[in-house]
Formats: structure tokens, sequence, C-alpha cells
């Protein structure tokens, strides 16, 4: 099952390296990994979505937060959370079908971010529910490219 | 507090003072770092120098409280700096240059790392201008050490030199210690003018370990060691780390529990008390292993459930409820779950455990557990079958655990026969005195070590147990001992082959020997005298005992070359993966007919 870890780090370099390299040595499996500052300058976040049972989740934890450079790491899973994901799809699209696309995506609250001869670039964030639907849809128009931001995610409240 | 037991702390060096009298002072990026070790407490560094490491080396030769040990290969430095922090609880201190001799510290950092062993290691590095571009003798050394250190830097700033080796050493000797590496980039020891502030203390907002453990589990324990039937000790390397010997035989003796302990664990508590079984595992006890197998309590403390002591996962002391302490979180309930988890130091938690149970009337309930317990180790010592014809490697240490008796000895060990051996004959009744590579399995760990601790500790008697094979891996060092002025004992237990694993192979895979008989092993005396050494080669086993004393009465290093048949295995074995009900070679001693 997916879990979704929120890791507070030092903002210092090699600190990603040391994370990853973690959880690939211990046999874990990374979904998405997305990194970014934080309000303070001094360190980064990182919410990592990795594929284990709660078991193996709470080793993880406990292997991370005896990295030096780790402050902090919870299991959102369970938590009240919010989480989000941002996609590109880029869809085939003759002049005939732009329309149909068009409106698609406005269903889903995306956006059409670049259009060219034959393909229309879409933006949308949401859920991975969400996503997942949008992705079915526009796969009967053929989807070229899928690029994720991966995750992110923050406690209610 | 167990601080004050690795004796390393910049306070304790300096007489309580935390303030580096040399704060605020103008110097290179290299005397930045040679004094902050000074200010750090380290008197001994194990080291070899190289282009990368000029400056630092150029800092180093100024120091008057700084003795530096020119080894003959860089994991040697590891190994010995590993040894002398074994032997005193102080942090050990390496210092290399970048590329192969950083690379070449690799082995050591990972067993030291394995073993819990703390040892700050510094390497020189190219110029930040050049970092990652391959420049001449560049290997990124954070990198390649991500996964055996406890933690590393990369320093990029020459003011944070002397704040970067007080954290290291705080990282390496406080809660579950380990090795630290420091990577120098050779402009930044080159740099002029930089102010010099080693931290007055060091705080580090994402590193508190947990020393005090929680106070509702410590009373959980309490009740439990009352009520249990059959418990049992299960004491590791922590222990020694912690300092908690002491505490250990205080709940031990007062409840009457017996104490099984880790190969890393050997020494925690006096092997010659009635209470401890000795080791456990594979090659370890038989009364210790039958405890646990029907123990209905195990108090685990400072150990982590590896497979060479446990066997099968899921099989080890089936019946039992299992209480842990550990300062390191994450071994909690990482191999064995853990019925009553404390996270905490040893010493600290069992001091707490045995002043909860004085609250009390203490009243041993084990007799009936201990009776059964105590026939086991009557019944199944570790023996073997007198024999006239060679040397027995098990008589030779019989020998060496009596002739050891007189004084203080501190014992290393390679790895392989030679070291299952020497933890099963010698009753080890300190800690910090049976120092053996357990987690990592390093052969070539010994002879190095034994330098380390010889160094600690001149006055003592420091015995290396070693193989053939296991000496030819770090053989080099004969020279720096001999250099040193180190008199170091080696006993060399020579079967002409990898015994160990030769073991297994006429065990498990019918006799097919591949690869581990030796061809052209060099004549161990003469190379012994090269190296300027004396050297003892017993030819018959009549002069045994009389050579032994000859050898270990020797003023400088010495080597006593025995040769024995390759048909000694070690005995009792529970193969990998199984249990004590199939291990092979159990002794039976006065058992009656049929049991
Ligand atoms: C560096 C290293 N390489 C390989 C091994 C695997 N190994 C374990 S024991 C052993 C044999 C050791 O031979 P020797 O030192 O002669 O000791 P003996 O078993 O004969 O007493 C080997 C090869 C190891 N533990 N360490």
């Amino acid at each position: 099952m997916s879990r979704i870890l929120s890791i507070w780090v030092d903002n210092k370099p090699g600190v990603l390296a040391r994370i990853a390299g973690l959880v690939s040595r211990r046999g874990f499996n990374i979904e998405s990994l997305a990194v970014s500052d934080t309000e303070d300058t001094t360190r980064s976040h990182v919410t990592m979505v990795v594929d284990a049972d709660e078991i193996i989740v709470e080793q993880v934890t406990k292997q991370l937060n005896k990295l030096i450079n780790v402050y902090k790491v919870s299991d959102l899973t369970d938590a009240d959370h919010i989480d989000r994901e941002l996609v590109l799809f880029k869809v085939s699209a003759e002049a005939a079908q732009r329309g149909e696309i068009i409106e698609l995506a406005s269903i889903f609250r995306a956006r059409i971010v670049d259009v060219a001869a034959n393909t229309l670039t879409v933006e949308a964030t949401g859920t991975t529910d969400k996503l997942e639907a949008m992705e079915n849809l526009l796969d009967a128009y053929g989807i070229k490219e899928i690029i994720r931001s991966g995750k992110i995610a923050i406690p209610r409240g | 507090m167990w601080c004050k037991l690795t004796g390393v702390y910049a306070d304790e060096a300096k007489g309580g003072s935390t303030v580096s009298e040399h704060n605020g002072k103008k110097m290179t990026g290299a005397q930045c770092l040679i004094t902050a070790l000074e200010d750090a407490g380290v008197e001994t560094i194990f080291g070899y120098p190289g282009g990368h490491a000029l400056a630092l080396y150029d800092a180093l030769y100024d120091s008057e409280k700084l003795t530096h040990v020119l080894v003959r290969h860089e994991q040697a430095a590891v190994h010995a700096a590993d040894g002398y922090a074994r032997a005193t609880g102080k942090v050990g201190c390496v210092l290399v240059t970048s590329g192969p001799g950083a690379t070449n510290t690799v082995t050591g950092i990972a067993t030291a790392c394995m073993d819990s062993i703390p040892v700050v290691i510094i390497t020189g590095q190219v110029p930040t201008v050049v970092l990652g571009s391959d420049a001449f003798q560049e290997s990124d050394m954070t990198g390649v050490t991500l996964p055996i250190v406890k933690h590393s830097y990369l320093v990029k700033d020459a003011s944070e030199l002397a704040s970067t080796v007080a954290q290291a050493f705080h990282i390496a000797s406080t809660g579950r210690p380990g090795p630290v590496v420091i990577d120098v980039p050779s402009d930044l020891a080159r740099k002029s003018g930089v102010v010099y502030k080693y931290p007055d203390e060091v705080k580090l907002q994402s590193y508190k370990p947990t020393y005090k453990g929680n106070a509702r589990q410590v009373k959980q324990v309490a009740r439990a060691l009352r009520t249990a039937k059959r418990p049992v000790i299960y004491a590791g390397g922590g222990i020694i780390s912690s300092g908690a010997s002491k505490e250990l035989a205080q709940l031990s003796e007062m409840l009457r529990i017996p104490v099984a302990t880790t190969l890393e664990g050997k020494g925690c508590y006096p092997e010659d008390s009635e209470l401890n079984l000795g080791m456990l595992g594979m090659h370890g006890s038989t009364a210790a292993n039958f405890a646990l197998r029907d123990a209905d309590f195990v108090f685990a403390i400072g150990t982590r459930f590896s497979d060479r002591s446990t066997g099968r996962p899921g099989a080890f002391a089936p019946h039992a409820r299992v209480a842990h302490i550990d300062i390191d979180p994450a071994e909690i309930g990482k191999n064995r779950k853990a019925d009553i988890p404390i996270v905490g130091d040893a010493k600290t938690v069992l001091a707490a455990i045995v002043g909860e149970l004085k609250k009390e009337d203490v009243k041993p309930a084990t007799e009936a557990w201990l009776t059964q317990v105590l026939t086991w180790v009557r019944e199944h010592p570790f023996a073997y079958e007198p024999c006239e014809d060679h040397v027995q490697p098990q008589r030779v240490l019989e020998l060496l655990d009596a002739m050891t008796n007189d004084r203080d000895t501190i014992i290393t060990t390679d790895v392989g026969q030679h070291q299952m051996w020497a933890s099963q004959y010698l009753h080890t009744d300190r800690p910090r005195t049976f120092l053996s590579s357990g987690g990592a399995g390093t052969m070539g760990f010994g002879l190095p070590a034994a330098m380390g601790a010889q160094i600690a500790f001149p006055k003592s008697r420091v015995v290396c147990i070693t193989g053939d094979g296991s000496l030819q891996m770090n053989i080099q060092e004969m020279a720096t001992i001999h250099g040193n002025k180190l008199p170091v004992k080696v006993l060399l237990l020579d079967n002409n082959c990898l015994g160990m694993v030769h073991q297994m192979q006429e065990l498990f895979l019918e006799g097919r020997y591949s690869e581990t008989d030796f061809f052209g092993n060099p004549d161990f005396a003469m190379l012994a005298r090269a190296f300027g050494w004396s050297a003892f080669e017993l030819e018959n086993p009549q002069e045994l005992e009389s050579m032994m004393h000859a050898w270990l009465d020797e003023e400088g290093p010495s080597l006593l070359w025995i040769k024995i048949p390759v048909s000694e295995d070690v005995f009792p074995m529970i193969p990998e993966g199984k249990t004590v009900d199939d291990a092979i070679g159990i002794t039976n001693v006065g058992a009656k007919e049929g049991e």
C-alpha cells in the first residue's frame, strides 16, 4: 500500500542522497519524491510516497530519523491531510478534437498550457484519484506524454 | 554519565573548561583542523599522507599534543583506531589522503559501523574548484561511505573546520556510537587567516539521543523480571559501549537470572560467574542456546538480534516475551518484536530498573530454572577429544587462557575458526578486553586492532589470535608495530587453509574444497623476523607450553607460529537458518544413557 511520509531536513547538499540511499538500501520502493524549500531557509521538506506496509514504514521512519540531517518524519497516510499532485498531459489533438478536449479539461478545472499543430498540453492538479480519472478519459484521444510532479501533502489545520 | 566513560570529551581533556584557549586566533585551515583535534581530546592519530593531505600533515608536524602512527595501509589505520576505541572507549582518529588513500579506509569504516565503534576519519580531498571534475585522486568519499557511516561531512568553508570536528566527535561518541567521515578539500586546508572557533558545546537540533528510559516501561520490565519463571538476559555490545557492566551484574545477581552474551558482548559480564552461560548463537554455548530456546522471558540489552546470534528468525526464543533496551530506536522491533520496548542508554535504564526492583523485597524465583540451566552448562561444555599426534587449537587457547590470568591482557582476533575457538575457550572477565569484528567479520582486523589497543595501553599484554588467511590480509602492519616498539604478541593458528570456509565445504558441500587450500604460504617465522619481530615455530607438540611461556615473555613483538591440522572443526555449530535442536557436535558429559 502507498504511504505518504512528510520529512523535514537540513537544507544542505547531499541530504537528498542520504534519504534516497537509505530507503533504497533497505529495499523499500519509492513511488514519488518531491523536495522543496520551506518557510525556514535552513530547512527543506520532502514528501515521499513509498509502497510498503505499516511495519515497514515504521522501520523506514526510524531509520530516517537516525540521519543526523533529518528533523522530523511523519506518516500522513492515516492523518487528516490534504495531498495534491501536478500533472502535465500532452494529448494528440487534431483541430477537430480540440473543442472536446478543452471542454473535458474545464470539467476537471484543468488548463490548456500549450497548443501545437496536433497536440494540446493540459495542466491539472488534484488528488491521485481525480488525476487518474482524467487520464483515463484523455487516453481516448491518445496521450503522447505524461509528466507528474509527485505527491505533496500537508496536515489539515 | 555515559559520556564520562568514553572519556573523550573536550571538557574532560582540558580539566573541565569547555572554552578553547585558541578561540579567536587566526591560522590556516589545516591548523584549525589539527587544533580542533587537540581540543577534542585526541592523543593518537593513525594515518598515511598524500598530495591532498599535504597541508594537513604540515600542520600536524607542529603539533605537540598529537602522536601520529604511520601505518602501512590505510585500511589498517582504521582498524587500529577502531581497536584503540574498543579498548579505551575513546574516539579513534584517522587521517588519510584523497582518492585511493580514502577508499582504502572503506573496509575499516564498514567494520566500525557494524559494531558501533566511534571513529572519526579525516580524508583529504581535491580543491573545491575542481570537485566533481574527476581530478587526479578525486573520489567522492561522502558518497562512497554513505551507507557505512553514522554521519559524514564534506567541508566547503574553512571557517567551519573546527566546529565540524567538534560535531563529528560528538556524533561519533554519543547515542549509538559509530564512524564519522570528514572530507577536507585541500584549498580549505591551505587557506590562511581563518579565525579559529571551537564551539564550547555541540548542539544539534536534529540529533538528540534518548538516554533515560520511559518510567512506565521501566516499571513494566521490573514487574516482568520478578514474575518470569524462565528468564534469560541476552546481553550485547551495547552494555560495553554504555559501561553498564556493574548494573547488569547487579540485576542478574539480585534476581539470579542467567546471562547469555553475544560475541560483541563478550566481557560485559565476568565469564567465570556461574550465571554467565557464555556466547549464544551459531558457535555459541549449548547451555545459552537451550536456555533461550526454553525461556519464557528474554531481556535483550544493547543487542540487535543478529542472525549469527538468533539463527532462524521466528524460531529464536519461541516461547518468550521480550523486553528490549537499545539506545537506537530503529533496533527495537527490527528483527524481533519487543513486548516491552525501552529506548535508552543501557546503564541509565538498568540502574532505573534495579532501583525499581529494590523498592520491594527482592526474592529470586528462578532456582528451579537455574538448576536446569546449570545442568546444561555441566553437561554440554565446550570440549574436544584430546589427541597426542598433533597440536589442538582448543588446547592452545586453554593454555593461553591460563597463562594470561596473571596480568591484564587484551585479546584481539581475526575472523575464522580461530576467532570462534578464542571466543569459546578464553574467559573474558572485563569489558573492552576481547576485541573482535563481529558484525562485518573482517579478516585482517586482528593485527592492526592489536596495534591500536597496545598504543592505548602500552603496559598491558596485547595478544592477537589469528589464522594464516587473516594474518596475510594486513601483515604489513608488522612493520608499523616493530617501528613503534609495540610488544604485540601474535598467536598464529596455521591450518594452511581458509579454515572456516573449508569447514562449511566439508559439512555442507560434500567436501568440495573450492579455493580454500593455500599453496605457497610463506615461512611465517622468517617473515616475522624480516619485520624485526622475534618468532617461535612450534615443531614438537611436547614443547607447546614452554614455548608459549617464552613467547609471552618476549619483550618486543613476537609471533608464535603453530601448525594445526585442517581436520579441526569448530563445534557446536548450528547450521545457518536452523535452531539449536539441529546443532552439530554438541558435547555430552555425564548425561544419563538415553537422555
Ligand atoms: C575480508 C574477508 N574476506 C573473506 C571473508 C570470508 N571468510 C570468513 S572466515 C574465512 C577463512 C579465514 O581463514 P583464516 O584466517 O586462515 O582462519 P581459520 O578459519 O583458518 O582459523 C574467510 C575466507 C571474510 N570474513 N573477510
